[in-house]
């Protein structure tokens, strides 16, 4: 078991499968963590990526470019955001239904334009996808593809507009005192929105990844709770950037140590048992932070001009 | 925009709510069919006749709306005390296992009851299974102060896994032929047929039933006006006294143990055995139909039939005409966000300026 375990950890494939499997969780985690920074949670995610997975590989598929490709998801992300910020900002919606409320329409939509597009395939349609950064030279960096790149840069960009820019001041302080906010000049609605729709687009990007690089063609079901988990990684991160990062690639981890014990004879355990382990992993998670974790004050609470 | 509260929501203005919300869900949904290229008069007047036009329709239509009214209900208890129960679905598998593990699996060699008492020892086993998969997250959230909607969520995967793990396992049915089904329920325990030749069972009475019970236990009794109280504003609550952590619990319960009847009736009703693809996402569908029934359980069971004749109908429409079966989800879904604004426009002006 130990011997397994050292030489799995020797491996550079084990690194690569790690960085690949967190690649759609950073995307995904960054994305809610920008909704919740100014308030508003955002349970859209789930069927965001599933609508950013299938507009970005359709737009590849009808011979669009690939970053063309994420850039359809990103928008198409951006869309539903916009929906959603409408729905729990100006309307102030219940957060929790509102986003499940999105999620039910844009996988019933994706679901919908797939088959309408696809009527007759029994086989999903398959596209050239990412290709790998061999010419980097680094074991395993250069098992990934550029957008494995991005979501890493991604993670630093976003701390430096959060920490060290007004807007990110001002995003913070609509997350935390919206009253404050307002005081100061600042647009709550539009901050909370713009917000959304950015954080939104990243989870469609996060989809995209799914058909435009990890897999190439598009399929019911791809997402799997991807979405729930960034949800569950952003509390664990305590709703900052850094922490994001090492949240998902600590996830990626263990999932992908799972996989590998699985192929492996280490365990007489069915599969099931390993495929369960990231979602209790998270559950587990989520109660040893939650005590200690610090929300954002206005996470989950409308904001209504001139009332307390 | 702004929002400002009516006086008082006129009763008028109360029903034409839903019925303004369905008119844009069936507008909105119009442009998906026309994006199909079929005719939509034709396509809606398939899908409510194939959900609503015969007596086989309406006996489809019924069968369907079983589950949903207890799914519905699960929710539309929970949401009511801003318990926010995602995980019907969970509970919905978690209460059928456990309905064939009383009523299946021991084939008489464990329990060796009369069927009347191991009928009831079978949905107790559901109720108590759903039950308690809900009384985790509560408690999770009450002690620890765990975000119950992402635990309720990611316990749907786990409790998936855990349905496949049994069926390749000690459940497994040896007679299936590698076909991933549990083994089947003792024949004395199955739900009576309501109708002769149709597949509604008694098991739509038991849910209509049990909405009646929430209904008047929301009303008529101490605990129903607790779990308002801490679904209205929980620091009032415990303020006035009421105990809101062993409140939440005690709705979690009967949250859970609805979703997890609805489990074990679909199994003593309709299948017979469990399978991984028994319900096609009723526990998320149930969130919908509480949300169209505005958390009221009476409106829960009317809401069901409604979803489940859309659901219905829209199967049997996609096999005549050339527009897929997922317009079912699309309609559902933009009819649960319409129902939320129109909800919402009932009790405010919604002011642009």
């Amino acid at each position: 078991m130990l011997d397994a375990l050292a030489s799995m950890l020797a491996n550079a494939d084990f690194w690569s499968a790690v960085l690949r499997i967190a690649t759609p969780l950073v995307f995904g985690t960054v994305g809610v963590l920008l909704c919740e920074r100014v308030g508003v949670l955002n349970l859209g995610i789930e069927g965001i990526m599933v609508a950013g997975a299938f507009t970005g590989w359709l737009a590849v598929h009808a011979g669009a470019g690939l970053w063309t490709g994420v850039l359809v998801a990103a928008v198409t992300g951006a869309l539903f955001g916009l929906l959603h910020g409408i729905l729990t900002v100006p309307l102030a919606l219940s957060q929790h239904v509102s986003g499940l409320g999105i999620t039910m329409f844009a996988t019933a939509v994706a679901y919908y334009a797939y088959r309408v597009s696809f009527p007759n395939v029994s086989t999903p349609p398959t596209i050239a996808t990412f290709a790998e950064m061999s010419w980097l030279g680094v074991p395993v960096l250069a098992a990934q593809t550029p957008m494995t790149l991005v979501a890493i840069a991604l993670v630093p960009l976003v701390a430096w507009v959060l920490y060290r820019t007004p807007l990110g001041l001002a995003l913070r302080m609509v997350g935390e005192n919206p009253a404050a906010a307002e005081g100061q000049g600042l647009s709550v609605y539009a901050l909370r929105i713009g917000s959304i729709a950015a954080g939104s687009a990243l989870m469609g990007v996060a989809g995209a990844f799914l058909t435009l690089s990890a897999f190439n063609s598009f399929f019911f079901n791809m997402v799997n709770g991807r979405g729930w988990i960034c949800v569950a990684l952003v509390v664990f991160a305590g709703w900052r950037p850094g922490k994001a990062l090492f949240g998902a690639l600590l996830f990626a981890f263990f999932d992908a140590m799972q996989l590998r014990l699985q192929q492996s004879d280490a365990g007489a355990l069915p599969y099931q048992a390993w495929l369960m382990l990231p979602y209790v992993l998270s559950i587990l998670a989520l109660v040893a932070v939650a005590r200690r974790a610090s929300y954002p004050q206005a996470l989950m609470r409308p904001y209504r001009k001139g009332e307390r | 925009m702004r929002l400002e509260a009516r006086g008082a929501v006129s009763p008028a203005m109360a029903l034409a709510a839903p019925v303004v919300a369905v008119a844009f869900t069936l507008a909105v949904a119009a442009l998906f069919v026309a994006w199909a290229g079929a005719p939509v008069g034709r396509t809606y007047a398939l899908i409510f006749e194939g959900g609503f036009g015969s007596r086989f329709a309406w006996s489809e239509t019924l069968t369907r709306a079983t589950p949903l009214i207890l799914t519905g209900l699960a929710a539309a208890i929970a949401f009511r005390a801003r318990l926010y129960n995602i995980g019907a679905e969970g509970q919905l598998y978690a209460g059928a296992l456990a309905a064939v593990a009383v009523g299946g699996l021991h084939g008489g060699t464990g329990f060796d009851l009369p069927p009347a008492l191991l009928l009831v020892a079978m949905f107790a086993a559901a109720a108590l299974a759903g039950g308690l998969l809900m009384a985790l997250p509560a408690f999770a959230k009450t002690r620890f102060g765990v975000d119950e909607v992402v635990t309720t969520l990611l316990l749907n995967f786990i409790v998936l896994l855990f349905v496949s793990m049994m069926l390749d396992g000690p459940m497994k049915d040896p007679a299936a032929m590698g076909w991933p089904q549990s083994v089947a329920l003792r024949e004395e325990l199955e739900l009576p047929k309501l109708v002769e030749r149709t597949r509604v069972h008694a098991g739509l009475l038991i849910a209509i039933g049990l909405a009646v019970l929430s209904w008047t236990a929301m009303r008529a009794t101490t605990f129903g006006f607790e779990v308002r109280a801490v679904g209205a504003n929980p620091r009032a609550a415990r303020f006035a006294g009421v105990p809101v952590a062993r409140t939440l619990l005690l709705v979690a319960l009967a949250s859970g143990a609805a979703a997890g009847l609805g489990g074990a009736i679909e199994v003593a009703g309709r299948t017979g055995y469990v399978t991984l693809d028994m319900s096609p996402g009723y526990g998320y569908t149930g969130i919908v139909i509480a949300m169209l029934a505005g958390l009221n359980p009476l409106g829960v069971v009317a809401a069901a039939v409604f979803v489940a004749g859309v659901l219905v109908g829209a199967d049997s429409m996609s096999r005549a005409a050339s527009v897929p079966t997922y317009i079912a989800d699309v309609i559902v879904a933009v009819a649960l966000i319409a129902m939320l604004v129109a909800a919402l426009a009932a009790r405010y002006r919604i002011r642009l300026r």
